[in-house]
């Protein structure tokens, strides 16, 4: 009988929408394979320390200990407690979309205390999403028809495939960025991406960022942001930044929000700045680690798409219970300081350690001051500067160096080699394990390629073809290309290389 | 630098700027009525009442007493704050397992334990809300339609039909039968689609039904699932108020008509959309689930479920609370003894100033019937006659033309969402209005009368006799020895 069902399954697909049945959902995506064998064989310090330690995941676990303690002082921020539950009726009860007001008040004075009070964000502007991704998605349909077009730079964030365009049928088109000046976005890479819009007859509705980046841990200056401004007026496009990473700044330079930009620009009517095309995406997902409450928030300077926006809210309302909560926490203004300070003291710390511990291996990241993670640049690893030969060295550190990590292509990187790799969703303990993991394996390369110099002419080649595999991490030929040295490399500095030459 | 409304209006997308999202339907000037005057026992006690809302408030004592008992099912306590981390950090789309559990055996529960739920077919959506666009999504697309018997939630034209293009095909269905739905008007429905070159997709039915609060039976229920087995369509069940239902062991859920009929139909066009909303109060919880028994379905509404999970903060309570058998059995058992008081005490008491309604045993709510109130059979005169219920009743009720209902006069009464002494004013209100409104239009046609005959001493006790006759609704269960009497 079950097996009629699955016949009839099958039968009856044509029957589902194409949304259900396209494939836009993109987890069919190799993205996706390394969290597969992540699944299958998860690291556990005590219970299975072979494991693979999931480094493809940019959560926050650095800090939650701070909101625990938080929480156990509080417990009037739960309507469970003894000190609660007299409110436990009208929550249950509350589902107006416009939120509680005590929650819009304090997530509107926690993102003007990331931004160091430069800013000051309006609790009226304050929409709720469904996270980050009901949020973004909901903007979009309020933005662009089906078609539109959103530009947006590359390498970016993989969901955003999924939450700009599956259901509502717009149209991604990338802006171009290269490690050539650190991934910056220049004035040729936006006309650039416009004009190729413009000639595949997609209109394009808006811009979309990340800022800070999401995979680049890098924030956008101020002058670019500037440059980006006077280009949406100048085309009468929307700007859409994604400010999720805001808190996760740990180094200078200082994180500049749009909104300090807007704030400027605006003061000068020559600038012709119209406020109505801008939106901010913000989420707690990852600034405090609590991406399990869905706190997903939309903020525009467009009363229309604040309107609008809040309508579309009821298809992902935050649960009253957590909006209590977090009004809670966030109007503790002494918690929040100290959170912020503290936060961004470990992320800053839990960055170098990663980092120098991947230098002393000849390894570099792009310089970055931001995010849960970091761009690592293993262009020299590479036999050849081809997305294939990434597939294949990200194959090896999945199932050799047990490390889940995510491969550039993923995130429309033009340029194999990178690969982001994330570092505050682990102890230090575990952190640790990684890095010897990464030091045994590159180790393992250098060995390889001597064993391999010395048995060049001995050894026959299909016996050489596992070593060799190894050893084409470090070929000689690849490692002394001009094209393949990354100026970021202290590589160029190391002895071994300096041996040869 | 100004920039004119037309101006803003290019820039944003068709959705942005039509009137998709409904709320410019009177169903809201309600509403708009209650939110500027809302009545306080205390502090407003002549403000609008609010019946427009089917919230079920009334058994809140009983979660009270059961989270007290059990500190452990929220992550802020110290019994509870153990889990804390873990699920602050859970993002999992196919939510915490003992969630997708405790849901499933609520849902088993409130059908008498006659059917069980798989777990792992249990879907995630912010609200009911979130789970019927999503189901819309899935399984139809743009310019496609679903028929829907009316009168139906005003809100299933935002969820079904605003962002995702989809349109609404309205199965008519009239007082003359009680509203059941019949193939007739299936069929009908399912032609004029046709004439309209629009493609059906599904049919979506809530049951029990709001706004009638009448559930259906399972001759009906069997015809449904053959039409749409015959017509290769998906069949949506709503069934967010199954634990209202007054008799629970006569409702019948799509699930049981599976189970018992298997072979009824492919299993793979039934969809059920429930949500804790209505049975267990909680609608600020945004407790949204799907469940379908297309494994493709579940499969990418799950995907699609990243737009609207539920916190896990709430699930991981949720998960606590419904798993707890004894709890559950109670709460399901007092909430439907509570509602049923209320609705009886409401019925009765309208009955007696001659006010009938279709006859129900479930929903939070009651469909009244006002037919015999309007000036005419039209729906301008029931727009009259609400705004004179909200302005001078002070009563926020629905009006049956917001619900698509294709008869004037019919109104939905919700009854839940307060407390006694609240139930006792509103009652007041409605019954002195009757007669006020009676005595006033007997008193002048009977002047106008009397200026010709004289007949001002026998006023009174003609008042009262005609109070009877005129306003008697062919609804009313009124028995009254008065009547009697008269006879």
């Amino acid at each position: 009988s079950s097996q009629t069902h699955t016949q009839a399954n099958m039968e009856r697909i044509h029957l589902l929408s194409k949304i259900a049945t396209s494939e836009q959902h993109g987890e069919n995506s190799p993205y996706f394979d390394g969290w597969k064998a992540y699944d299958q064989n998860p690291f556990h310090l005590t219970e299975n320390p072979n494991g693979v330690i999931q480094m493809g995941l940019a959560e926050n676990q650095l800090s939650l200990d701070l909101i625990e303690e938080w929480v156990a002082k509080n417990p009037k921020s739960s309507i469970c407690t003894k000190d609660g539950i007299s409110q436990f009726k009208d929550i249950a009860n509350f589902q107006d979309y416009h939120g509680l007001y005590e929650f819009r008040k304090a997530i509107a004075n926690f993102m003007g205390k990331v931004r160091g009070n430069r800013v000051t964000f309006d609790p009226d502007r304050i929409v709720m999403g469904g996270g980050a991704t009901g949020a973004s998605e909901s903007l979009m349909f309020c933005l662009a028809d089906p078609g539109d077009g959103f530009l947006v730079p590359t390498p970016y964030y993989p969901a955003f495939d999924r939450d700009l365009r599956w259901r509502t049928g717009v149209q991604l088109v990338p802006i171009i960025c290269n490690s050539s000046n650190d991934f910056k976005i220049t004035e040729e890479a936006l006309e650039s991406a416009y004009e190729n819009a413009i000639a595949s007859n997609i209109k394009v509705k808006g811009l979309i960022l990340a800022n800070p980046s999401n995979p680049l841990g890098t924030t956008t200056d101020k002058q670019t942001l500037q440059t980006l401004m006077r280009f949406i007026n100048e085309k009468n496009i929307h700007i859409v930044c994604d400010e999720i990473y805001a808190a996760t700044i740990f180094n200078t330079p200082e994180f500049v929000s749009i909104s300090e930009v807007l704030q400027e620009m605006e003061q000068d009517s020559s600038n012709k700045i119209n406020r109505e095309l801008v939106h901010i995406i913000y989420s707690l997902s990852k600034d405090m680690g609590l991406p399990g409450f869905r706190v997903g928030i939309l903020y525009s300077y467009n009363d229309h798409v604040v309107s609008c926006a809040r309508k579309m809210s009821s298809f992902g309302l935050i649960s009253s219970q957590t909006q209590l909560f977090l009004a809670s926490i966030l109007s503790d203004e002494e918690f929040v300081d100290g959170f912020l300070s503290e936060s961004s003291k470990r992320l800053a710390k839990r960055h170098q350690t990663f980092t120098q511990g991947l230098e002393k291996e000849g390894i570099t990241c792009l310089a970055s001051n931001a995010g849960l993670f970091v761009w690592m640049d293993l262009r020299m690893l590479l036999n050849k500067p081809t997305f294939d030969e990434e597939m294949e060295l990200w194959r090896l550190i999945i199932n050799d160096v047990k490390l889940n990590v995510s491969p550039g292509s993923s995130f429309h990187c033009v340029e194999p080699g990178w690969f982001r790799v994330c570092f505050a969703n682990m102890d230090d303990q575990t952190v640790d394990i990684a890095l010897k993991r990464i030091r045994a394996f590159v180790k393992k390369g250098r060995k390889n390629e001597r064993a391999t110099m010395n048995n060049k002419r001995t050894k026959s080649f299909q016996k050489n073809l596992r070593l060799s595999f190894s050893s084409r991490l470090y070929d000689e030929a690849t490692m002394m290309s001009p094209r393949m040295m990354s100026p970021h490399s202290p590589f160029a500095r190391s002895p071994l290389v300096q041996a040869r030459t | 630098m100004e920039v004119g409304l037309n101006n803003t209006h290019k820039f944003l997308s068709k959705i942005a700027t039509n009137d998709g999202h409904g709320e410019n339907s009177p169903y809201f000037d309600g509403w708009k009525a209650y939110d500027t005057n809302p009545y306080h026992p205390e502090t407003n006690p002549s403000g609008v009442i609010q019946m427009g809302l089917a919230e079920n408030q009334l058994c809140f004592d009983l979660v009270h007493e059961w989270l007290l008992n059990h500190p452990e099912a929220s992550v802020c306590t110290p019994q509870g704050g153990f889990d804390f981390k873990e699920i602050a950090l859970f993002q999992d789309y196919h939510g915490l397992p003992e969630f997708r559990a405790a849901i499933a055996n609520f849902m088993s529960r409130v059908r008498g334990s006659r059917v069980k739920f798989d777990p792992n077919r249990i879907v995630m959506s912010g609200g009911a809300t979130g789970a019927h666009e999503t189901l819309a999504f899935c399984l139809a697309n743009r310019g496609e339609g679903f028929l829907v018997p009316t009168p139906y939630y005003p809100g299933f034209d935002r969820d079904l039909k605003w962002r995702t293009g989809v349109e609404l095909i309205p199965v008519v269905c009239e007082s003359s039968n009680n509203f059941k739905v019949t193939i007739e008007a299936l069929e009908d429905a399912y032609e004029k689609a046709k004439e309209s070159n629009i493609k059906v997709k599904g049919l979506l039915i809530t049951n029990p039904s709001n706004p009638l609060g009448t559930f259906f039976d399972k001759e009906t229920l069997k015809t449904l699932v053959r039409f749409i087995n015959e017509k290769n369509i998906h069949l949506v069940c709503d069934e967010i108020y199954a634990g209202t239902v007054t008799n629970g062991s006569e409702f019948v859920s799509i699930a049981e008509i599976l189970e018992e009929v298997p072979t009824i139909c492919d299993h793979s066009l039934i969809h059920i959309v429930y949500s804790l909303s209505k049975d267990m109060g909680f609608p600020g919880f945004r407790v949204g689930i799907i469940y379908s028994y297309n494994d493709t379905v579940v499969n990418i509404s799950r995907k699609m479920s990243s737009f609207g999970l539920v916190s896990t903060q709430t699930q991981h309570m949720i998960a606590s609370m419904l798993s707890q058998n004894d709890f559950v059995d109670n709460f399901i058992q007092e909430s439907r003894t509570r509602l049923a008081h209320r609705h009886d005490m409401f019925t009765r008491e309208l009955a007696e100033v001659g006010i009938g309604s279709l006859e129900s045993n479930a929903g939070l709510f009651f469909w009244m019937d006002l037919r015999r109130f309007l000036k005419e059979p039209t729906f301008e005169s029931e727009m009259t006659f609400w705004r004179i219920i909200i302005n001078e009743i002070k009563l926020n009720v629905s009006p049956g033309s917001s619900f698509h209902c294709n008869e004037p006069g019919w109104f939905r009464v919700c009854f839940a969402n307060m407390d006694d002494a609240t139930v006792m004013v509103a009652i007041e209100r409605i019954k002195s209005f009757v007669l006020e409104t009676r005595m006033l239009e007997i008193k002048t046609k009977a002047l106008a009368k009397a200026k010709k005959q004289c007949w001002q001493n026998n006023l009174t006790l003609k008042l009262s006799s005609r109070r009877l006759e005129d306003i008697m609704s062919p609804h009313s269960p009124l028995n009254s020895p008065m009547l009697r009497a008269q006879n």
